[in-house]
């Protein structure tokens, strides 16, 4: 059930008026039941897996508990005869008790993600070694549960909070299932916490109609970034990424860009979609971006975009790995040897190429996403090797950052920088990727923009004319942004504008969006992941 | 404590850090400059500080910081 199908519409209108009409305790009973028959609606094998996430999750979390309540137990009943050693010894003991309960529960849900997800990729690989070539090659008919990689995320970091004591376990398996199962979040994300989600997740709701009416808007706002913008300008990025033969130089600029705004608008537009759900049903989601393509440079970006995954990787992996003790010791002796300068850096530049690395395999099991999440991270590793240059340039030119000109040049730094690397999303292999971007140089074809080639791309002049006004709505949206929640000033706003504003959104979601032959508004891109 | 104002003061010179309680809220340092100080505190201090203590309660001032790197260096003793 697609957020941009009607059934999906229905589902959401019987669900919204079920959930105020029944008494308040029900509430989350009856989000669950609507997880379920989500899920089920999506494929009933799918449930298979999600169920083993659940109760393995749910069973080593109490496991998890119970020996962080036995550990409270003994320090209490022996308070009076315990030293500060033992103490801190019998922390260590159970603190390695719980580990192993972590490991394995990391082992079954990264192992089925990793199965599902990977296994036909490593064949791939593996394949060559061993096969002849005239071999078929094998290929496992594996189906991947919709939003495996969010939801098992989402769980295994919760299991390592309960590891590092940061919250206690959710007692009740039904609740612990609504939390795993949120369907909101099951499209593409964002990756919940589990102490900021279950702030709202259980509570009783009532009808609150600024919520609900900001939920709504908020809703509509995605709808129009996704059916209006996003899926309009999808027709052309995928002829344009479809011909690497006839579309070289400025037309693999073109499709830079064109890609850049898809993204944009099909990602912060889903995520939209499933905070105005939640928000609907008076369920608070963390935001899952600002206004990253701002961004001054790389590393800021990426505190900007899909933030909960950015921010997943640093707390569970990047401070693991960065902060390990072979990490440390790795840095003592880069010192001694490289200097004390690049000696200190060295973990972070090896935790960051790990985290990226794995960045690239969670967008998927291809060529074209590791190289694309190695390059980024051997990018943000240069830039700040070149801090200190960067540093002593400002300090000659204090008055620069400043200036309107050169923050505007530091933004479209970024954006054409982060927009040269999704070009490994847009072609078949890494090969055609980069051979393609070199073309931007070596074509220089320019002349053929004035020559209507752009028109032969399955969308018209009037296709370009909404998705270039609907690009100037989203920079202007965002400036606004900035001064604080659009909708708040909206609510300041008299009856009519509030209202005629409200409505020509949903008339232009209506008239302008996206339907029909040629246009694919059938998944977001994320919902791949 | 002074040893631990000086690495801080390494990576960002221009930062009162006897003054300043608000770190890692106002973005003072990020994930790489935290990392940094983890490598040096654990050469300065001998002391590892684990990746739970990285929260932005302990990292949010130079005090908050020393309180945890005492802490952790009497959990080792």
């Amino acid at each position: 059930m697609l957020f941009t199908s009607w059934e999906f519409l229905l589902f959401l209108a019987a669900l919204f008026i079920v959930y105020y009409l029944i008494p308040k305790r029900f509430q989350w009973i009856l989000l669950l039941a609507a997880n379920v028959f989500f899920y089920v609606y999506a494929g009933w094998r799918g449930c298979i897996y999600i169920s083993v996430t659940i109760c393995s999750s749910y069973l080593i979390s109490r496991r998890i508990e119970s020996v962080h309540n036995r550990r409270e137990q003994y320090f209490l009943a022996h308070r009076a005869e315990l030293t500060k050693e033992e103490k801190i010894a019998y922390k260590k003991l159970t603190r390695r008790k719980t580990r192993k309960w972590l490991i394995l529960c990391l082992v079954i849900n990264f192992g089925i993600l990793a199965v599902l997800k990977y296994a036909n990729f490593a064949i791939l690989m593996v394949n060559p070694l061993f096969a002849g070539a005239d071999t078929p090659s094998i290929y496992l008919n594996l189906i991947l549960p919709m939003g495996i990689s969010f939801y098992t995320f989402q769980t295994m970091g919760y299991l390592i909070d309960l590891h590092r004591g940061k919250y206690p376990a959710e007692r009740n398996i039904f609740k612990f299932a609504l939390f795993v199962s949120f369907f909101p979040l099951l499209v593409q994300g964002p990756i919940a916490r589990f102490d900021a989600l279950n702030k709202t997740l259980y509570k009783p709701h009532d009808f609150d109609v600024k919520q609900i009416s900001f939920g709504l808007q908020r809703m509509l706002w995605g709808y129009f970034k996704k059916v209006v913008i996003a899926d309009r300008i999808l027709v052309a990025v995928t002829a344009l990424a479809g011909d690497p033969d006839t579309y070289q130089g400025v037309f693999v600029l073109c499709g830079m860009v064109f890609y850049a705004l898809e993204l944009y608008a099909d990602f912060t537009g889903g995520i939209d979609i499933t905070i105005g759900i939640a928000q609907v049903l008076g369920i608070t989601v963390q935001e899952n971006f600002n206004r990253p393509y701002f961004s001054k440079d790389i590393a800021e970006y990426w505190r900007r975009w899909h933030i909960s995954l950015a921010s997943w990787f640093r707390e569970y992996l990047f401070y693991p790995i960065a902060a390990s003790r072979p990490m440390l010791e790795l840095s003592k002796k880069a010192r001694a040897k490289l200097g004390n300068g690049f000696g200190k850096r060295l973990p972070v530049y090896v935790a960051t190429i790990v985290v990226w690395f794995i960045t690239g395999l969670w967008h998927g099991a291809a060529w074209n996403f590791i190289v694309w999440g190695l390059l980024t991270g051997l990018i943000i590793i240069i830039s700040q090797e070149f801090m200190p240059l960067y540093a002593r340039f400002h300090g000659r030119f204090p008055s620069l950052r400043d200036k309107f000109g050169y923050r505007l040049f530091q933004v479209l730094r970024t954006f054409f920088l982060m927009s040269s690397l999704r070009i490994l999303d847009c072609y078949r292999d890494v090969a055609m990727s980069f051979r393609m971007f070199f073309s931007i140089f070596t074509k220089w074809n320019w002349g053929q923009l004035g020559s209507g080639a752009l028109l032969k791309l399955g969308i018209t002049a009037a296709d370009y004319v909404i998705v270039g006004m609907g690009a100037a709505v989203l920079i202007a949206f965002s400036l606004v942004q900035r001064r604080g929640s659009v909708r708040e000033r909206l609510c300041q706003k008299p009856y009519w504008l509030r209202y005629g504003l409200i409505i020509t959104l949903l008339l232009v979601v209506l008239v302008f969006g996206a339907y029909g032959i040629g246009y694919d508004s059938s998944q977001f891109i994320y919902n791949q992941f | 404590m002074e040893a631990l104002v000086r690495i801080l003061t390494d990576l960002h010179p221009d930062v009162d850090f006897m003054t300043t309680d608000k770190l890692v809220d106002s973005k003072i340092l990020d994930s790489f400059d935290i990392v940094t100080i983890i490598a040096e505190v654990d050469n300065e201090y001998d002391v590892a500080i684990p990746a739970e203590e990285i929260i932005p309660e302990n990292f949010n001032s130079a005090k908050s910081l020393y309180a945890l790197i005492k802490r952790l260096m009497e959990e080792d003793d």
